[in-house]
């Protein structure tokens, strides 16, 4: 017998299990809270340890207008997922372009940061412990935030040409999981380096 | 094919090329085919990382053996204990839980049939970079080789200043790739776990292997990603100039540790916990009785899970933590040991009253048993922080990880395989050079890791590519040694097993040990699909509920 | 135990009692030495090693108990029910738990586990606690890929591999405290017989004591994977009696040994790159990269105990490291024979 021929117990009336695309981006997001708790760590473990070099009060800046940028985009793309469900594919494009520009400004923001820090300050990753644990934990933000406007800028591309509809809502909230991840991060974040580290 | 009139339609079906043979295999999303996969590859490895214990074993027989040089051996200890954790354990576990979960839970595949052999073929990935390190590790003063640094890599031996070449870095790449095999292969498992069980599979119904799989998944999102973190972070150290583990710079060394231990202790329990699901299922049905607590044994090891995150230290004793801490990381380790203790007191409970069938998957359990106990109780020993200040980094040290490791998660694989590989192959494995095998490795087994305690007694540290005269150790040594050819020759016979059975192993059929959970249902091997209808269940032994109409589980429930 | 015993308010009488004795007798036991091994750590020869001793034995006891007790009971199960020939297809009746008998035990362990974490932690203040007297001898050890330095800060002492200590007299305690540093990796200083393991860390200094209770040699090795020849970086202490303390102390203090016989080999000495590793005091010798040979003659062995100190050994080491400590960071100096017998010859004077 390859099956149980006789299913003698009943199928139950309602049999519902939680969405594969959400459990598993849960997990990844788990997985990767857990990645940057260590650099959290090694960044607090070594605020006022350096032993020369800049210090974060010297030559930080605290970058609001990009933040609330980031933020933002969390706001935009939980609206564009909404309209989708909704079946309303134009609103849903452009809150989603708008959710890419406002992530694509946040990025030039860090970049123009970082050019800051190095050719005005002279603050590399091996200057000090400073800049070691700053460029890599704001660095790992920022890779995360590229794979982010990645994949966001695929799902675009999709949706310009009219492939994106409502079948696709569900796929489509999975990915703003992500960039909502991305952006509770990018509060810790900020918190940690540019309150909490000064 | 053939000119003959007179032919036999159904031999020439199964006659393929061989070339579309190993494609089918090389890309299969088939999570069967894939666990075999992680199985074979795992397997292969442990054939070569047990003979780097051997050269270790030889090179230490008697005081100021040169068999092997200090460097070659400092690298077969880190080559044999990064191969056994990461691409021996690792992938053997997640082999038979890639196998045997969506088959226990009435799925047809796993969630992510893709992402699955992504994660396979990426950890692969990762052990080819780790021996790739024998050939391409060039670097100054011709120190390029296998990495020599210890499995833990500690900093600042790591640093380029003392670790010049690339060996390092071949470790460190060959785990990041691993790691990130190993978090798709967790993610999968999770979602499948969650979002594919047939109708009528409640949690509460699940085969405990599958509870047990979700939680080691669970854990190793958590674990395994401070590992990466570090290893970044070492890499970062070691090409951009970085500071983490650089002491000149204020950096400190312990932190290496901590992270890497934060990794490190619940590795262990990752790959204790599918043993124990193993356990779980085999004492069970060879003593025809059902798991005795079920609702415990959960709990446990989410409990397990749980406290398991908050040992870790008790591997950094001697670094000089303060005694409240080193208090706290005492209590906590001891504490662990409570819900691990109360599982060997579930199964005492299963078999006590039962009808107790020796078939050689029983004989490892029960191997299991008695091993795992005196492993754990020497755990407790070493949660002492005091006793371990004399005994960490020492042989019994050693002594007591083999002990868990080989006398508990091997002994446990063992068992999996015997009784497994009837459903894997459609054969069993033969009972008489099963029954071998079995005592063999159990005699060798013994005379290595239970002598291995006493050197450590006697003031014997670890990782010395050889010692002095004089201090108590030669004979003990010696015999330790004879003990690791005996397993040597019991594995080879296992190997044997394997290939011999799969040629005239006796027909199994689906159901060979008149077992109870879902992937006995089914043809042996199983059909690509698994099941040609999806089960619906009504208790936790949906099998013993259609032999023993009348006195179902479910009326219990 | 005593606390234990007065202060619990439950019938715990007789366990209690039990557990006091256990106690006491594994102070006993812990303290006979087998001669077995020079570096057995139930050979407890100073207070810290004791007490691990103690707890230790303490501990096997009660985790002994349990393995007997569990093991029985396994034994016992195997035996008792195993299947029989006539019981194909009867199956035994289908138990699924029983609420009782598993919070028994769990219970039980978790009261075991208590009573272990307090003998435990006790031990743990003792020993890390530790207030240092001001009769203690202190010493700086720092770890070096692959050898040891020694130095006594209030002495004016620094000496490589072998470490002298007086012996400590319990009504008049003499212990000695340890500072440990490193200059390069981790590693570790164990002296079995005298006390448990602790690290030498870059950055992170350790402080540990020992107080040794009888005179004589006591053997240990590093214990922290060092890199290559961290096998045979041995250490060797030498507790002395307090006459035979003072007199090498003051044998330490005096200044190098001017002996004109082997001023050629002083010469091939000081003018070859043999000054930039190691020391000789009061000379042009001043490197510290390696160890201070000032009175390399008052050791019993060279390159931290892998070979013991005679001319013949010291003249193959000079000659080329590798045969002696393979991979060893001393490199082979390429002497002319004459160069070599004179610089030999220059070192055993350096008593």
């Amino acid at each position: 017998m390859s099956a149980i021929a006789n299913p003698f117990p009943q199928a139950p009336a309602a049999w519902k299990l939680p969405d594969r695309g959400k459990v598993a981006m849960a997990g990844l997001i788990i997985a990767e809270s857990a990645i940057f708790t260590i650099f959290v760590v090694a960044y607090l473990f070594y605020v006022g340890k350096s032993l020369t070099g800049p210090t974060p009060r010297e030559v930080l800046e605290t970058p609001i207008f990009y933040t609330i940028c980031l933020l933002s985009s969390s706001l935009t793309i939980h609206f564009a997922a909404r309209s989708l469900a909704r079946d309303r594919v134009g609103a849903f494009l452009g809150l989603w372009v708008l959710t890419i520009v406002l992530g694509g400004t946040f990025m030039y923001g860090t970049a123009q940061e970082w050019h800051r820090l190095i050719y005005e300050h002279g603050l590399t990753i091996s200057t000090n412990l400073f800049g070691t644990t700053y460029y890599s934990l704001v660095g790992l933000h920022a890779f995360h935030v590229t794979a982010g406007l990645l994949m966001l800028s695929m799902v675009a591309i999709f949706a310009l040409v009219g492939r994106v509809g409502v079948q696709q809502s569900r796929r489509v909230e999975v990915v703003s999981m992500y960039w909502h991840f991305v952006d509770a991060v990018w509060v810790v974040v900020f918190t940690v380096v540019y309150v909490v580290g000064r | 094919m053939s000119s003959n009139a007179i032919t036999v339609p159904g031999a020439q079906i199964d006659e393929k090329p061989w070339v579309d043979t190993l494609h089918e295999w090389v890309t299969t999303v088939d999570h069967k085919r894939l666990g075999v996969l992680y199985i074979g590859y795992a397997l292969l490895l442990l054939v070569v990382a047990g003979i780097e214990a051997l050269i270790i074993r030889i090179q230490l027989m008697y005081p100021h053996n040169d068999f092997v040089s200090p460097q070659v051996f400092n690298r077969m200890f880190t080559m044999h204990g990064t191969t056994m954790i990461f691409f021996v354990a690792m992938p053997i576990l997640f082999g038979f839980a890639n196998y045997l979960v969506p088959l226990m839970i009435g799925a047809r595949d796993m969630a992510f049939p893709r992402l699955n052999a992504f994660s396979f073929w990426l950890s692969a990935l990762g052990g080819l970079f780790l021996y790739f390190s024998l050939v391409g590790a060039n670097g100054l003063y011709g120190a390029g080789n296998a990495p020599d640094v210890g499995w833990w890599a500690y900093a600042p031996l790591t640093a380029r200043a003392f670790s010049p070449g690339h060996s390092s870095d071949y470790w460190t790449l060959s785990l990041l790739a691993s790691g990130f095999g190993s978090i798709g292969t967790a993610i999968n498992i999770v979602a499948t776990v969650l979002c594919m069980r047939c109708p009528g599979m409640k949690l509460s119904r699940m085969p405990l292997l599958v509870w047990l799989n979700l939680v080691m998944s669970g854990m190793v999102l958590i674990t395994i990603t401070p590992l990466s973190a570090a290893q970044i972070m070492l890499l970062v150290d070691r090409y951009l100039g970085g500071h983490f583990f650089d002491a000149q710079a204020g950096g400190s060394a312990v932190l290496w540790m901590h992270f890497f231990w934060i990794f490190g202790h619940p590795e262990v329990y990752v790959l204790i916990i599918p043993c124990f699901a193993f356990m779980s299922e085999i004492i069970p049905v060879f003593s025809r009785k059902p798991i005795f607590g079920y609702p415990v044994m959960v709990a446990a090891t989410v409990c397990i899970g749980f406290v398991s995150m908050s040992v870790w230290a008790h591997h950094m004793f001697t670094v000089g933590m303060n005694s409240y801490a080193n208090s706290f990381f005492t209590i906590t380790t001891m504490a662990v040991g409570v819900p691990t203790g109360i599982k060997i007191f579930n199964w005492l409970g299963t078999m006590w009253g039962g009808r107790i069938q020796f078939k050689t998957p029983m004989l490892f359990s029960i191997g299991f048993l008695f091993q795992f106990l005196m492993a754990g109780l020497t755990g407790v020993m070493l949660a002492c922080a005091p006793f371990d200040w004399q005994l960490g980094s020492s042989y019994f040290v050693v002594a007591h990880f083999h002990y868990v490791i080989v006398g508990g998660i091997l002994f446990a694989l063992f068992a999996a395989f015997y009784y497994w590989y009837p459903k894997i192959t459609g054969r069993m494995l033969s009972e008489a050079l099963g029954k071998w095998h079995f005592w063999l490795f159990l005699i060798g087994f013994h005379l290595t890791f239970d002598l291995m305690h006493i050197p450590g007694l006697l003031g014997m540290p670890r990782r010395i590519y050889t010692y002095e005269p004089g201090r108590g150790w030669d004979t003990l040594n010696l015999l330790i040694t004879a003990g690791a050819f005996i397993q040597a020759i019991g594995t080879v016979l296992f190997v044997a097993n394997l290939v011999i059975s799969y040629c005239n192993g006796k027909k199994a059929g689906n159901d060979p040990w008149d077992a109870w959970t879902l992937e006995w249902s089914t043809n042996s091997p199983p059909p690509p699909y698994n099941f040609a209808s999806i089960p619906v269940v009504a208790s936790r032994r949906p099998l013993w509920d259609l032999k023993h109409p009348e006195d179902p589980d479910s009326r219990y429930e | 135990m005593q606390a234990l015993r007065s202060t619990n308010s439950f019938a715990r009488g007789p366990l209690a009692v039990l557990l006091s004795v256990i106690w006491q007798a594994s102070a006993v036991v812990g303290a006979v030495p087998p001669a077995l091994s020079p570096t057995n750590i139930f050979a407890s020869e100073s207070t810290p090693a004791k007490s691990i001793a103690h707890l230790s034995v303490f501990v096997f006891v009660i985790t002994g108990i349990i393995f007997v007790v569990v093991f029985t009971l396994l034994v016992y199960s195997i035996i008792k029910f195993r299947g029989r020939a006539g019981d194909a297809g009867r199956e035994p009746a289908q138990v699924y738990g029983s609420t009782q008998i598993e919070l028994a035990w769990t219970i039980i362990p978790i009261l075991i586990v208590v009573v272990l974490f307090l003998a435990t932690a006790r031990v743990i203040h003792a020993i890390q606690d530790a207030s240092q007297p001001p009769s203690a001898i202190e010493v700086t050890a720092i770890g070096h890929q692959y050898w040891w330095e020694f130095r006594y800060p209030k002495l004016g002492i620094v000496t490589a591999n072998e470490m002298h200590i007086p012996v400590s007299d319990p009504e008049n305690p003499t212990p000695t405290f340890l500072t440990l540093l490193s200059a390069d990796t981790d590693h570790s200083f164990w002296i079995p017989e005298l006390a448990g393991k602790t690290d030498l860390i870059p950055n992170h200094p350790n402080r540990m004591w020992m107080d040794p209770h009888r005179t004589g040699i006591f053997l240990g090795q590093c214990a922290q994977y060092c890199g290559v020849q961290h096998a045979k970086m041995l250490l060797r202490v030498s507790v002395d009696s307090p006459e035979d303390f003072a007199a090498w102390v003051r044998s330490q203090q005096r200044p190098a040994v001017q002996d004109e016989s082997v001023a050629a080999g002083r010469r091939v000495f000081e003018s070859t790159a043999c000054i930039n590793c190691h020391a000789v005091a009061r000379t042009n010798a001043n490197g510290r990269f390696g160890p201070d040979l000032t009175h390399l003659m008052s050791r019993a062995t060279i390159a931290s105990g892998a070979a013991p100190n005679t001319p013949e050994k010291l003249r193959l080491w000079i000659q080329d490291p590798n045969k002696i400590k393979p991979g060893s960071l001393m490199p082979a100096m390429q002497l002319s024979d004459t160069d070599l017998d004179a610089v030999v010859s220059y070192m055993e004077t350096l008593r």
